[in-house]
């Protein structure tokens, strides 16, 4: 279900890191606690990211959630896609509704994430909580 | 994706909703089922189907006796008198102060007998509320525990029940109730709703709840009836432009102010809350609520600023996205001469102004 190859963050962003390049996205656990998604905020192409402060929001037809940055670094692209079609945030939340890709500036800090299966527990064990 | 700390109160069909798989959240200290299959897919269902809301959460408060008449009158700001025997009539509760202490729907259910349903979040309230003012002999019942309450919505709702009443629900009006039966069990069925569609709410006995519930969903299936949460109710309610309490109306505001001038009557006899009334209605009102559209992108949401030529002058009482009309719509408080359709407004989302409309309202009106 959560891909072996990302890194995840307890606040359910994951990173997938292709060179210098780390492309993040929200995960499907996150997707599903949110229903459904009608609104993306993102940061501009350009923006300098910090590792844990607010990268932007995501809006379902019920509630604000703040994304948080899970990789330091500056914006190079942001997915377009999402401006128009926020649903596919809830389709496919670990391809192509990835929200944006950052420059790493401290490419250390992935090491310090959650791996899939660490991920997973911790997921799971929000869910069986409820 | 939080965890409930305190004990939640639950409905008689709380362990259903969890056994149906129900996203639950804690509403105002109950336990209630936020979503089944998605608020927008629920939304849709109601407006071109039939969607079944458990809303045993709401309170009910029984007034009785030859006083009867007299207490429900005087703590209401519609006439009670307009009322006939099986009708149901939309009004207010008010402190003396001219604020809300709940909007509640009385029904008349004989001379001497008027049946309240009231917020389930104010219930223990609005009871004390009117108890304390029964100068009267009238008999005043907390009867919430002796009731649940469906609530069954939409163009094939009428379609849905009436396989399981032999009442002939074409003949209940608007706003009319009448006491018979639902699957063999005693029931009030109200063509009442909170929607902005055709529909009916029933209260039936706690112990029916659970198999009355399943019976609905089933003779509503050939329809598409869907089980809803308390997610699209609040969708479909914001369209219809129907007040929710602690957002569109609280203490600190009036009627007036609510734009719900309509349900305070004053040329009855006197009620709590009317000098108050009386007042504001000379002096005239500061701010009003009214509708908007957001141009820009983004959602104006419940408490966020809204700016009238770069200051600040109201507030967001219910805002989001509208499911039928596909725009982000919302109420807000304005300064009463701008409270009208047509001016342009920002709301401040996330510090950043975001360009609006007021717009008339209700948003959506189904075709009759």
């Amino acid at each position: 279900m959560y891909p072996t190859n990302f890194r995840y963050t307890k606040e359910h962003e994951w990173v997938r890191v292709e060179g210098d390049i780390g492309v993040v996205g929200i995960t499907d656990h996150a997707q599903k606690e949110l229903g459904d998604i009608v609104y993306v905020d993102l940061p501009k192409v350009g923006a300098r990211l910090e590792q844990g402060k607010t990268l932007g929001s995501v809006e379902s037809v019920k509630a604000v959630s703040d994304i948080y940055v899970p990789v330091s670094g500056e914006v190079v692209e942001i997915n377009e896609m999402l401006s128009t079609t926020p649903e596919k945030l809830n389709e496919d939340p670990h391809g192509t509704a990835w929200l944006v890709k950052i420059k790493l500036s401290a490419p250390e800090e992935v090491s310090r994430l959650l791996s899939a299966e660490d991920y997973q527990k911790y997921a799971g064990a929000e869910e069986s909580g409820h | 994706m939080t965890q409930p700390t305190a004990a939640l109160k639950a409905t008689p069909l709380n362990a259903l909703h969890h056994r149906m798989g129900a996203k639950m959240v804690d509403f105002g200290g109950w336990d209630m089922p936020v979503q089944y299959s998605g608020i927008l897919d629920e939304h849709q269902a109601v407006r071109k189907n039939a969607g079944l809301f458990d809303v045993s959460h709401m309170g009910e408060i029984e007034i009785s006796g030859p006083d009867a008449f007299a207490l429900t009158d005087s703590v209401t700001t519609n006439a009670v008198a307009n009322l006939k025997t099986g009708q149901a009539q939309y009004s207010g509760l008010l402190y003396e102060h001219g604020g809300f202490v709940d909007d509640i729907l009385v029904h008349k259910v004989g001379d001497d007998h008027y049946f309240l349903c009231v917020n389930a979040s104010n219930q223990d309230k609005d009871y004390e509320h009117i108890a304390a003012q029964n100068r009267h002999s009238a008999k005043v019942e907390f009867a919430s525990p002796r009731y649940a309450q469906l609530a069954i919505q939409g163009p094939k709702a009428l379609a849905t029940l009436q396989k399981l009443t032999r009442t002939d629900l074409a003949s209940i009006g608007y706003y009319h109730f009448v006491d018979d039966a639902v699957s063999g069990a005693t029931a009030r069925i109200a063509r009442t709703g909170y929607t902005g569609e055709d529909g009916f709410e029933i209260y039936i006995a706690p112990e029916q709840a659970e198999r009355i519930w399943n019976e609905i969903l089933d003779a509503g299936r050939e329809f598409g009836i869907k089980p809803c949460g308390l997610g699209a109710r609040n969708t479909l309610r914001l369209e219809a432009k129907m007040a929710l309490y602690g957002h569109e109306i609280h203490a600190s505001t009036t009627p007036y102010e609510a734009d719900l001038g309509w349900i305070v009557k004053m040329n009855k006899g006197d009620f709590t809350g009317k000098a108050a009334l009386a007042k504001q209605k000379e002096r005239g009102i500061a701010r009003k609520l009214v509708g908007f559209e957001m141009t820009g992108r983004g959602i104006g949401r419940d408490g966020y600023e809204v700016y009238l030529g770069g200051e600040a002058a109201g507030w967001v009482t219910s805002g989001g996205p509208s499911p039928t009309l596909n725009k982000n719509i919302g109420l807000c408080y304005l300064p009463v001469s701008r409270a009208k359709p047509g001016e342009r407004i920002e709301i401040m989302i996330r510090n950043q102004p975001v360009e609006a409309f007021t717009a008339p309202t209700p948003f959506y009106k189904r075709a009759k």
